[in-house]
């Protein structure tokens, strides 16, 4: 019976080390969201958002690089999005079982969780360099580079989840493949490419490294995507890494509203993926 | 392979019970799956458990080393006396009571790892012994589960290397090795080919001597080959229970009959 | 695409038909090229990323050799750049936020699929895949203003305490207390990939078949012993995987540790020193680099880091692709 009672204890305390690791892990997530919420607050207002980036030492907001984020974010995502699409199909449907299909997944999967500083240097090589100069262009496609392989994934997961009844069916009508897919395929997995193209968006948000040195940054408002553009993650990092107390308490709310940006962005992807999950 | 007759039964009646089901109900979550179900496991018998599917009577098989315990919308009620105890009280030690009561399962289902482990992992959970003794533990039950003479060259192989036959006289083996006093069988030979079941209805007969037997199937003829009592369900109610040998050629009940005869099932 | 026969070829209607199809069967091949292409693109960027890693850094290779990965000193003026440090500081934070992260996520990825009740599992399921969404900005600037100034207050002079008078673990410990630094950064770093791969961990043990545990609880298991000898080895190989994907995505992690690093390209025994990683290095100076040699050493780093996690992540991938053909023996 001995071994019995040690059996049990390793079985009790093991398990307790379970669950104070999933606190422990848990916790500590929770108090950096809380620390977040509670610094960030504190300057979230209206002239946040009417405001431009500041100089060390007087007050102002973070108009352009919101601005700056949202147009680089978009563009990146249109560039990205649709490609990602394409490929995806060409995955799922012309291209099921062929070996390029194969090797495409397999590097997709490690773009999708390599570094995205490297990303940066390789959109750096290829446009800045050239070109002479940093530009909101360089960051859009910089994001592009990272939105690709999410998009690629999932459209391709979303594509493979509809019965292939359905597309013999259609192409038992006499519908050419092109629109087997076009209007069948992607309108039965209409729901999971949105959510993937919001996951990618929701990804890219954050990303910093990337637009560090492609779009670089921009003291003041421009819309001009042909030279340098500010960007929420790139202020971020100025004002974060600085000295100066108004310039770090706007580093904590600009995080809070990427961190409800992102959030929103992955619930809202959920949401709709729940919703109609192709049938 | 000997069935009891009449005369036997007589003095089976004054047989001790192993285990005695008295009233038991079980309840999947709202559905009721088991009404009032009482029948006595004869010791060093083999009762087997029949009827067409869903009946109830995998449920029942469960819950005498109460497997349900894991699923928490899963719940029985009633009693289920086993030497005397009450294994269904709160207070059970299951672990105590899985030592007892060994399971084989319908998919054979060796662990991962190799077959000599496979066996000795049970022992050790039980008993400290040094390495000789634990060879020939090992041995002693792959020997009473006619599956020394396959193996013994390659104990260290793994057990998901042997074929579909040999893997499920490993589980029968790993559940000897552990020296249970009862032995459940949820329909072990129905992933296996005629010869597996063969060699395993065989062996079914010689643990007998040793182990009292409760096992599960979907075919009758094989209840009527390898059981000495047999218990007939239908939608979680027992309709008869009695000697095989009487059961299969005079049934009680009319159902009975019908199912025996393949009018339904 | 079958072709049709057409038998007068006089009937407008015939010959309309026969050009929409003829329209549609461009349409088709068009559409399969143009899909096709955006597939190939795909390795075109990786190739792409190779190639111009390669070529930005082709001058630094040139000047310094294969000294490059030997190199400690790192000095912008004199022009001699060595990657050691960089090098070093990733897999020493990497290492660490291993250390961390594994214990912490097993634990979390048994607790998940074994002993959350029910009504909680999906909730916390949830809850931990939004937080794998937090970019990764957010742990850098906590890090530096609220968790490095807490451990150079309390826990690293504590540290440095206990460990005074050990005899390895002294110079391991050694102070002064910066707060920021290697084990910090390990730590944020730690931290970053747990709800990643807790979800993941818990994926793969979801595909233990239930049969095979309902086994080991018959034979009279606890709890603990299911999962020691059957869970864990039964999902052994996509544990690893889980772990080399972890370490993948721990290498490359720029912004939670560029903020509490400290950007010292020095080699120093102690843990809780400074140090710098290559994605830190590269964020921190690329923008200021004077000089071609400068950035292209930085490149060089890049490419290193690049290549390094391309063979971890390779590595992770071919184990979970085993992991999934095993399955579904």
């Amino acid at each position: 019976m001995a071994l019995y009672q040690q059996r049990r204890r390793a079985n009790a305390i093991s398990l307790a080390l379970c669950y104070a690791a999933t606190l422990f892990g848990l916790s500590w997530l929770v108090i950096i969201l809380v620390e977040l919420f509670v610094q960030g607050i504190g300057s979230l207002s209206l002239s946040v958002f009417a405001q431009m980036t500041p100089p060390p030492g007087s007050a102002g907001g973070l108009a352009n690089a919101i601005v700056g984020s949202l147009i680089i974010t978009i563009l990146g995502v249109a560039i990205g999005a649709p490609l990602g699409l394409l490929a995806g199909t060409y995955m799922a449907e012309y291209g099921r079982f062929t070996k390029l299909t194969f090797v495409v997944r397999f590097i997709n999967d490690i773009l999708l969780s390599a570094p995205s500083i490297v990303i940066g240097l390789f959109i750096y090589e290829v446009m800045v360099a050239r070109v002479g100069h940093f530009s909101g262009y360089a960051g859009a496609f910089a994001l592009a580079v990272i939105v690709v392989p999410v998009v690629v994934r999932t459209t391709e997961d979303m594509l493979r989840l509809v019965p292939d009844s359905l597309r013999e069916a259609a192409s038992a009508l006499g519908l050419p493949r092109s629109h087997v897919i076009g209007k069948v395929a992607y309108r039965a997995a209409r729901a999971g490419l949105i959510t993937g193209v919001l996951l990618a968006v929701a990804r890219v948000s954050g990303e910093t490294a990337p637009l560090l040195f492609t779009a670089l940054n921009n003291q003041f408002f421009s819309a001009d995507l042909n030279a340098p553009m500010a960007s929420l993650p790139a202020v971020i990092f100025q004002f974060a890494l600085s000295p100066y107390k108004n310039w770090q308490q706007l580093a904590w709310t600009g995080a809070l509203i990427i961190t409800l940006a992102v959030l929103a962005l992955s619930i809202a992807a959920r949401a709709l993926g729940a919703e109609r999950t192709p049938k | 392979m000997t069935t009891l007759d009449a005369k036997q039964t007589q003095k089976d009646a004054k047989l001790p019970q192993k285990v005695s089901v008295r009233g038991l109900n079980f309840f999947y979550g709202d559905l009721q799956a088991l009404k009032n179900v009482s029948l006595p496991l004869y010791a060093k018998r083999v009762t087997a458990f029949i009827g067409p599917s869903g009946c109830g009577k995998s449920t029942l098989l469960r819950v005498l080393n109460r497997m349900y315990d894991l699923y928490p919308n899963q719940r029985a009620e009633g009693e289920v006396v086993l030497d005397g105890e009450n294994i269904l009280r709160p207070g059970q030690d299951l672990n105590i009571l899985r030592a007892r009561v060994g399971m084989v399962f319908q998919k054979p289902t060796p662990f991962p790892m190799s077959v000599y482990d496979n066996i000795a992992f049970g022992v050790r959970l039980y008993e400290r012994i040094p390495k000789s003794e634990l060879d020939d533990r090992v041995e002693a039950a792959l020997r009473s589960a006619a599956l020394w003479p396959e193996v013994k060259d390659n104990l260290k192989a793994s057990g998901l290397s042997l074929s579909g036959g040999q893997q499920q006289r490993l589980c029968i083996a790993r559940t000897v090795a552990i020296e249970p006093e009862i032995i459940l069988l949820d329909e072990p030979c129905s992933a296996l080919d005629p010869i597996s079941t063969a060699k395993i209805e065989e062996l079914i007969d010689e643990l007998k001597e040793n182990y009292t037997i409760a096992i599960v199937t979907h075919n009758m003829q094989q209840a009527a080959r390898v059981s000495d009592y047999t218990a007939f369900m239908y939608i979680g109610e027992l309709i008869e229970f009695g000697v095989t040998g009487q059961m299969f050629t005079s049934p009680a009940n009319k159902r009975t009959q019908n199912y025996i005869t393949g009018r339904f099932g | 695409m079958a072709d049709v026969t057409i038998g007068n070829v006089a009937s407008g209607r015939a010959q309309d038909r026969f050009r929409m199809l003829r329209w549609l069967r461009v349409q088709d091949n068009g559409f399969r090229l143009l899909t096709m292409s955006a597939a190939l693109t795909v390795l075109l960027i990786l190739g792409g990323v190779i190639g111009s890693l390669a070529i930005g850094s082709f001058p630094a290779f040139k000047a310094f050799g294969f000294g490059f990965f030997a190199i400690e000193s790192w000095n912008p003026v004199t022009e001699k750049f060595g990657a050691l440090p960089a090098i070093y500081g990733t897999m020493a934070t990497s290492v660490i936020a291993m250390f961390f992260a594994v214990p912490l996520r097993l634990g979390i990825a048994i607790f998940l699929t074994e002993l959350c009740p029910d009504v909680l599992r999906r909730p916390i399921g949830v809850a931990i895949e939004l937080l794998a969404g937090i970019p990764s900005i957010i742990y850098g600037i906590w890090g530096l203003f609220v968790f490095a100034p807490f451990l150079q207050k309390t826990v690293q002079p504590a540290l440095i305490g206990a460990f005074a008078n050990v005899p390895v673990l002294s110079s391991l410990f050694a102070g002064p207390p910066y707060g920021i630094g290697i084990l910090t950064a390990g730590f944020i770093l730690a931290i970053m990939v747990l709800p990643f791969v807790a979800s993941v961990s818990r994926d793969v043990f979801d595909t233990v078949p239930a049969v095979l545990k309902e086994s080991a609880y018959a034979c009279g298991c606890t709890t603990w012993e299911v999962i020691y000898a059957i869970v864990i080895p039964y999902t052994r190989v996509g544990v690893i995987g889980g772990v080399m994907l972890a370490l993948g995505r721990a290498l490359g992690e720029t912004m939670a540790v560029t903020f509490v690093i400290g950007n010292s390209h020095r080699i120093s025994s102690s843990l809780l020193a400074p140090g710098a990683t290559i994605a830190s290095s590269i964020a921190n100076e690329f923008t200021e680099a004077e000089g071609a040699l400068y950035t292209s050493s930085l490149i060089a780093l890049g490419l290193i880091l690049f290549l390094m996690t391309f063979v971890i992540l390779a590595l992770a991938r071919y184990l979970l692709m085993r992991l999934e053909r095993q399955g579904g023996e």
